[in-house]
């Protein structure tokens, strides 16, 4: 028997590699091919238009309060810039550019912000922000763990605009195999080395979805909230009956939680216990059901305001509180005005928690129209200013928005999932190898770190930078030192595919005369090269602005 | 040109560090040699090579056999040049090598899972969801920058899933990632020729310039055009030749062996020569849940001639008095042979080698339990335990406290040094 082994090994190889190759081109197209749905709801302008309004005239009693002046307008074009990457997690591609221009009318970006959330690119890009919120960017234990499944899962959710406070029900409450119901992949997230770590998951729930750090509490009183330790073993108690077995997530009521007590070492039981709003807890259910009630109640601010923060620092790459799961606790609102998160969040909740509208209310409100210039020189009110949102925060893209942005700009026509496989294969793969070799972020993604050196030698000399970078008939260096323009119409386009502007008067004259030096085309190449080279490694094409 | 002397005997280094650091033009000082190779005694700073078996080596087929017994398996012991100390005869060269090397047998984790294991073992901090811990590459060269340096200062060799991180220090403590080492030094080097490069940087310095309007101390803030600036002298350093092996006699590198883990050691070797601080070489593919002694085998033809000519190397050059060498993993296996012949993760009683930099040598640290039955070692060592003994012999004070982004006060390790060790 032993001798026919390897016999076996040499015909299943290249079959598993054949297999493997066909499963992730497979997975890598699966995305359907549809090219531009309606938008999936119905949108109340006039509602959205008041709370826009509520939270323009709440920026501006602050602005004033503080006499920080907000920051001028920006052009459309950077709006375009900073919708595609925060809703795409690219640049926009020059197709897309021209698109916008030819649309009329004074609501144009409206129209588009509801076409870039139609399209299947913002699904999936969001589905793996949340995916790091929720359950980290660990693969975890492959068999019991599936993270691309999860992730898919939260893409199709987004996709059909599944209400936020549903969605999060069914991870709390989930049950099923791994594999086929792919939201208990947040419960089997939390299994190390064999066992459900419930603690792991209280952990992460109250982070998540309620914008709290209890994990301190997890030991010994939280040092400088209001936590106590008894509250986090209660709280984790919700999913003491939970098992993790061959048939996957399931309840099993005949679990009880016990811990080990500190000061006698025996074990004692624990009773499932909110630390809050405790009316709030519906008697009815498993476990499960009651905390995923409770966490989703109508009454819980806490679910809104972690919402709709997490919400604000993906658009802008920083929360507007800052960790963004360390909220204060929710002020008496019949003592106090409402802060931004009780305006948005009083929206998200009577429309139904509806997370594209979340973002159509934030991304047309003024902060996300203020220019990051400032005619200040003083280093503190410029401190000033970005802290009261009344200048636009320089954001450092993450590594997925700078490989997308650099796949997109070294394209003419946009990728999404119309691209033909190549070009979607190569992006699938580039992402990942760059991801991997530029660092990644972890689920620590809304801190902001400068960027690093090897980041910018990866940028300057790296394998993927000289592939995008160097001439082809395939890419848009290529193509842009090919087509027979003048010369300023060839700085124009290169400008505008990879910083989505036109340059400036200097920017122009200056590359202009390097084109007037060129005696023929393979000059005339190289020069579009080195300017493409210049832009990739711009601060401007990195950083959000 | 500098006397690197007469600096050293007017101005502290911490100063000469200091004035170096806030200008951020570090690499504009005058070329004075900061060689360590061509320092001695206190004069010289530590270093540290960390040999990462990444997946958990088994302590019974490396550092901890047990022949004869049940648990030993089919592994056989050999006598080293330490007294009493009996390591796998799977390991010849090294044996021969060991002076000065202590082994602990009774290292003790709570960590049975791989990603969270290695983050406590190359943290010496339990992982936390709220809070990323820096490596203790990345403590170092936070503690103690060497602003000299072109090159980075926190080097990771060899491919890891799990490189050595800044973690709340910051991105720019990541280790330094070297795949390929002594092969291919990554994008270290230009695409293009000189005149072209230059046209490039010209450009490049234009389109900053018209982002910076209006946005000077933003930009400023961002480090971006420091951190280019940085990257280039990088690129234009002499110091990178210590990742290029070529010039190295032949018989040293094939004794080192021709695998990446070998390259990587005698990089290694190099680039504390050349001043680095904290090097970490991985080599993957300890996680033997099946075929564990055969596994072992394979990774021993690997091990021995890297980490047993490292140790010659540095003997013979007088650099193990300052560099501390550690050899460890994730986590040992369990006494218990599995179906497969394998043996599955135990984070109790497991091994490493640590030795050099000025601690103590030739000493054997805990006990296991010859049956297996009793999980707990003689004398058993925390992680925290041999990184405060490390950093401390580092001259680092590991009690000093840093206040982490959530504003909570962390010691750089909580442990308590060995005292046996130092």
């Amino acid at each position: 028997m032993k001798s026919h082994a390897p016999n076996w090994k040499v015909v299943c190889l290249p079959l598993c590699v054949v297999g493997l190759v066909v499963t992730l081109v497979t997975w890598a197209s699966s995305s359907p091919v549809e090219k531009t749905s309606p938008p999936p709801t119905f949108v109340e302008t006039d509602s959205l238009t008041d709370t826009v309004q509520q939270v323009d005239r709440f920026f501006e009693k602050q602005w004033t309060e503080k006499k920080t002046p907000p920051a001028s307008t920006v052009s459309e074009l950077t709006q375009l810039r900073r919708l595609s990457l925060a809703l795409h997690g690219t640049v926009p591609s020059l197709e897309e550019i021209r698109e916008f221009e030819s649309m009329q009318g004074a609501d144009r970006l409206e129209r588009w912000t509801q076409k870039l959330l139609a399209d299947r690119r913002f699904a999936d890009y969001f589905s793996e922000r949340f995916t790091r919120a929720f359950v980290g960017v660990a693969q975890g234990q492959f068999i019991i763990f599936r993270r691309d499944r999860f992730k898919a899962w939260l893409s199709e959710q987004i996709q059909e605009n599944t209400p936020y406070d549903e969605l999060v029900r069914k991870l709390i409450a989930g049950e099923g195999l791994w594999t086929g119901d792919p939201q208990t992949n947040f419960i089997t997230s939390a299994v190390a080395d064999g066992n459900l770590d419930r603690t792991k998951l209280t952990g992460s729930t109250v982070r998540a979805f309620l914008g709290q750090r209890i994990d301190c509490a997890q030991c010994h009183d939280h040092p400088f909230d209001h936590w106590k330790q008894s509250d986090f073993e209660g709280l984790t108690a919700f999913y003491g009956q939970v098992e993790v077995q061959v048939l996957g997530v399931r309840s099993n009521r005949k679990l009880k939680y016990e811990v080990e007590d500190r000061m006698t070492l025996e074990q004692r039981e624990v009773a499932p216990r909110v630390p809050f709003l405790t009316e709030c807890l519906p008697a009815e259910g498993t476990l499960r059901e009651r905390l995923a009630e409770w966490v989703t109640h109508l009454d819980n601010r806490r679910f809104e305001r972690a919402s709709a923060n997490r919400v604000w620092g993906l658009l802008f790459g920083i929360p507007y509180i800052d960790p963004v799961d360390d909220l204060p606790a929710p002020t008496d609102l019949s003592q106090s005005p409402p802060g931004l998160l009780d305006i948005l969040g009083q929206d998200f909740r009577e429309n139904g928690y509806d997370i594209k509208r979340l973002i159509q209310i934030i991304v047309a409100s003024r902060p996300f129209h203020l220019s990051s210039e400032s005619e200040s020189e003083s280093a503190d009110q410029i401190d000033t200013a970005t802290y009261n949102w009344a200048l636009f925060p320089l954001v450092r893209l993450r590594p997925e928005q700078i490989i997308g942005s650099m796949l997109q700009a070294s394209s003419l026509k946009t990728i999404d999932q119309n691209s033909n496989l190549i070009m979607r294969g190569r992006r699938f793969f580039s992402e990942l190898n760059f991801v991997k070799e530029y660092g990644d972020l972890g689920s620590d993604e809304l801190n902001d770190f400068p960027g690093t050196i090897p980041q910018a030698l990866l940028r300057m000399n790296g394998e993927f930078a000289k592939d995008n970078g160097s001439a082809s008939p395939l890419n848009s260096v290529g193509r842009i030192a090919s087509l027979d323009v003048p010369a300023e119409k060839r700085i124009e386009t290169c400008y505008l595919v990879c910083l989505t502007r036109l340059p400036t008067s200097e920017e122009r004259d200056y590359f202009l005369k390097q084109y007037q030096s060129a005696t023929n085309q393979q000059q005339r190449v190289k020069i579009t090269e080195d300017l493409y080279w210049a832009l990739y490694n711009s601060p401007e094409f990195s950083w959000n602005h | 040109m500098f006397d690197s002397h007469l600096i050293s005997s007017k101005i502290s280094r911490r100063d000469l560090c200091k004035v170096a650091v806030g200008s951020t033009l570090s690499f504009m000082l005058p070329g004075f040699d900061l060689k360590a190779a061509e320092k001695r005694g206190k004069e010289r700073r530590k270093s540290i090579i960390i040999l990462w078996m990444g997946g958990g080596p088994s302590q019974l087929e490396t550092w901890d056999p047990h022949p004869g017994t049940t648990i030993g398996g089919p592994g056989k012991a050999i006598k080293t040049v330490v007294p009493g100390l009996q390591i796998s005869d799977m390991y010849p060269l090294l044996a021969e090598q060991l002076d000065s090397m202590s082994v602990i047998r009774s290292m003790v984790s709570k960590e049975g899972d791989h990603e969270r294991g290695t983050k406590y073992l190359k943290t010496g901090y339990r992982p936390e969801p709220t809070t990323v811990y820096p490596a203790l590459g990345a403590i170092i060269t936070h503690q103690a920058p060497n602003p000299q340096l072109e090159i980075p200062q926190h080097i990771s060799m060899g491919n890891t899933q799990f490189p050595a991180r800044g973690g709340y220090l910051g991105g720019h403590l990541d280790a330094f990632r070297v795949p390929d080492p002594g092969r291919n030094i990554g994008n270290m080097r230009a695409s293009v020729g000189a005149p072209r490069q230059e046209r490039r940087l010209e450009n490049l310095n234009v389109v900053t310039q018209a982002f910076r309007r209006g946005r000077s101390i933003q930009t400023q803030k961002t480090l971006h055009q420091s951190t280019i600036d940085r990257a280039l002298t990088m690129m234009s350093s002499e110091q990178l030749n210590a990742f290029e092996i070529e010039k190295e006699p032949e018989a040293v590198r094939k004794a080192y062996g021709d695998s990446p883990f070998g390259r990587g050691c005698l990089v290694a070797r190099r680039l504390v020569e050349q001043g680095v601080h904290s090097i970490e070489v991985n080599l993957n593919g300890w996680d033997s849940h099946a075929n564990n002694y055969t596994g072992h085998q394979t990774q021993a033809a690997i091990l021995d001639p890297a980490f047993s000519s490292l140790l010659t190397d540095l003997k013979s050059r007088d650099l193990l008095d300052s560099t501390i060498v550690l050899c460890i993993g994730e986590f040992g296996r369990t006494p218990k042979i599995n179906a497969l012949d394998g043996r599955d993760h135990w984070p109790t009683g497991f091994s490493c080698i640590v030795g050099g930099g000025g601690l103590k040598g030739n000493l054997i640290l805990g006990e296991t339990d010859p049956t297996g039955k009793e999980k707990k070692p003689v004398d058993p060592v925390r992680i925290q335990d041999l990184y405060s003994t490390i950093l401390q012999k580092m001259q680092i004070d590991y009690t000093k406290e840093l206040i982490s982004p959530i504003g909570r006060p962390l010691a750089l390790s909580d442990g308590t040094p060995i005292s046996r060790l130092i």
